[in-house]
């Protein structure tokens, strides 16, 4: 790859999501909290992609925490890389078409 | 911060949609001016990295965790109308694959995090940038504030939106409080992830921060 920034950050990002993400707090998040505190939070309905299955950040069917979270880490990054990188050259081009 | 489906109602949840809507639609024409072949990638990266890093929660206080929204991060390095396109790639991706953030709900998500995230986030750079003398570890600093001041505004958001269409029926500044206060905690780890990041790209690329880049341009501009 040409830009060496662009390569590291890859793969710190592949790291991240499918080692470290293990290690992240399973603690209610800020709005989960004062939703719970305040008394809101059984208003709160299931997602209709909640049988997906990636939901919850692991993968359906595979036992082991570590494994399934980071699989779901990975496929996450790969996924997120696959669209934001296509919809960016995209654009990318589209204004070179114009010009 | 992702809201699930069920805490706020339908017509309120569908008004926010529509606001996003016009709010990506912006941007995609702003991105489409920005977007050559240096910047391409790092918009790309961005929007890579913003997701991982949303998986780290890491405790703020007793029985809470946080994230990184990265709405100011991504503004910094790629510009606030790529930036609200990267974090809508995010946001989508995660409520559409892994059930974070209903799919109803998901209109507001962008509008707190994609939007307001990232252009109160850069506004709040653009002030300190302007307060503190012009060199790279002022851009540092003035991102880590970005940080710290684009979590409470995403918070606000939601506050907002609670105070339109809630389907509970709790008082407003109970959720005002709690929100703005466990949000300005959670923001010190934004500051300081954002900080860190921002110091980064500055020392190996300082060429592709839209940040730092716009230092001359905007001097330029007022001149003339």
């Amino acid at each position: 790859m040409k830009n060496p920034l662009v390569a590291a950050g890859l793969v710190l990002s592949f790291v991240l999501a499918g080692g470290a993400s293990y290690y992240a707090s399973s603690q209610p998040d800020g709005l989960e909290k004062v939703a719970g505190d305040v008394g809101f939070l059984d208003s709160a309905q299931e997602s209709a992609v909640e049988d997906s299955p990636l939901a919850g950040y692991g993968v359906a069917g595979v036992e082991n925490e570590r494994i399934s979270g980071g699989l779901a880490g990975v496929i996450g990054v790969a996924s997120t890389a696959a669209i934001s990188f296509g919809l960016f050259y995209a654009l990318r081009r589209f204004k070179k078409d114009k010009s | 911060m992702h809201i699930p489906d069920g805490f706020i109602d339908i017509p309120t949840s569908a008004t926010f949609a529509a606001l996003s809507a016009v709010g990506v639609a912006a941007s995609l024409k702003g991105a489409a001016r920005s977007l050559d072949e240096k910047t391409a990638p790092l918009a790309g990266l961005t929007a890579t990295f913003i997701f991982a890093v949303q998986m780290l929660n890491f405790p703020v206080a007793a029985g809470t965790s946080g994230h990184l929204l990265g709405g100011a991060l991504a503004a910094i390095l790629v510009g606030p109308y790529v930036a609200t396109l990267s974090l809508t790639v995010v946001l989508l991706m995660q409520a559409l694959l892994f059930a974070d953030g209903g799919l109803s709900a998901a209109g507001l998500n962008i509008f707190n995090m994609s939007l307001l995230g990232v252009w109160f986030g850069y506004g709040a750079f653009l002030l300190a940038k302007k307060i503190l003398p012009k060199n790279k570890v002022s851009i540092t600093a003035a991102a880590t504030f970005a940080g710290l001041a684009s979590v409470p505004a995403a918070a606000l958001g939601f506050t907002l939106q609670y105070a339109i269409g809630a389907t509970a029926t709790f008082s407003i500044t109970t959720v005002l409080t709690a929100m703005v206060g466990t949000h300005v905690l959670i923001g010190i780890g934004e500051a300081i992830i954002t900080g860190l990041s921002v110091s980064a790209v500055m020392a190996s690329r300082p060429d592709l921060v839209f940040g730092y880049r716009g230092t001359k341009k905007h001097l330029e501009i007022r001149e003339s």
